[in-house]
């Protein structure tokens, strides 16, 4: 079971660091200062909830790896994020239809987590759900903003989104890891919010004038399959760590 | 994309205490006024409340007026209570 755990809060973590690095591109190229505050808190509030998650995973496996052996040393092919993270940043409305469709995810599975039987779990549900309220907020209110904006903003927010749609699916499989951690009342079984998250994010798309894709969904990540492109996005991010081992910051 | 217009932003840092003017934002409607004052000036637990009210809406008085304005009141201390003298019966009221 420890095992299983482990990988499961890794899968959390890796999910969250990894979109969090992709934010953190944004900095210094968002077209305001004001947003540009904006992505980096999220950012930041994603490492926070990536760097508890990992702590805890080496906690539980007692092996002594810290949240930095997680996020620094790693190989690309052990980050178990769904592919809907790892796709690239694109323009900006790219960059926000996908953390619009990950927030809707992230604020309907933490408030679920915060019934966990896990009490470590549990509170780190309660401060990651209210941060993820904000998250959803913000996505969610550029989602309608560029989708029934200009006519180049729409087509820009319909293009990311028959993009991304495909990648949407695969945050509500399950795996062993998964299957056991929910078995035990630890983690929260995603396919209990699937009706939820299609509704709202439906209702977002109806206000946003985008038409909801219909099309094959792709499966990956989880099993350690990426695309091309993020091992050099891994490498990047955990580059300054590499050149400096044991480094404190 | 070009910036939103200016808005300004008042926070009130506790209950009891009045909204103080802390800075602007830009913005394109009042939500991400509201978003961008919250990234901006909440970080750090300041306030319990944000207003965010649009720049352009905003009256405010010119400093080339600020003598006909302001500086009448400077010699007028019959405007401030210690310039009266209370009879004793009244006195530390």
């Amino acid at each position: 079971m420890s095992d299983l755990f482990v990988r499961y809060l890794l899968r959390q973590g890796d999910r969250a660091l990894v979109l969090s690095q992709q934010l953190s591109e944004w900095v210094t190229h968002v077209h305001e200062l004001e947003e540009e505050m904006a992505v980096a808190n999220i950012s930041l509030d994603l490492i926070g909830q990536a760097r508890a998650l990992y702590a805890y995973a080496g906690e539980i496996e007692g092996s002594g790896r810290t949240e930095d052996d997680m996020a620094y040393w790693r190989p690309a092919e052990d980050f178990q994020n769904p592919l809907l993270v790892e796709q690239p940043n694109g323009d900006f409305a790219m960059t926000m239809v996908r953390q619009f469709l990950h927030d809707s995810w992230a604020a309907l599975y933490w408030q679920a987590m915060t019934e966990s039987v896990d009490d470590t779990l549990a509170a780190l549900a309660g401060k990651a759900a209210k941060e993820t309220a904000y998250h959803l907020r913000h996505a969610k209110s550029w989602v309608i903003r560029l989708g029934d904006g200009t006519e180049e903003s729409h087509q820009r927010a319909q293009a990311a989104l028959d993009h991304l749609w495909g990648y949407t699916d695969a945050m509500f499989d399950s795996d062993d890891a998964e299957v056991a951690v929910v078995a035990k009342n630890i983690g929260a079984d995603p396919t209990n919010f699937k009706q939820a998250w299609l509704t709202g994010v439906g209702s977002v798309f109806t206000e946003a004038t985008l038409q909801q894709p219909v099309g094959a969904q792709r499966r990956g990540g989880r099993d350690g399959l990426h695309q091309s492109g993020f091992e050099q996005l891994i490498e990047e991010m955990q580059s300054v760590a590499r050149a400096h081992p044991g480094a404190q910051w | 994309m070009t910036d939103g217009p200016l808005w300004e932003v008042f926070v009130r840092p506790r209950r009891g205490v009045s909204h103080g003017h802390v800075g602007s934002v830009h913005a394109h409607d009042g939500e991400q006024a509201l978003q961008a004052a919250r990234d901006l000036f909440t970080r750090r637990s300041e306030g319990v409340s944000l207003w965010v009210v649009p720049a352009a809406d905003i009256v405010a008085s010119n400093p080339a007026d600020a003598g006909q304005l302001f500086d009448p009141a400077a010699d007028k201390d019959y405007r401030f209570p210690p310039a009266h003298v209370l009879p004793d019966e009244v006195d530390y009221m």
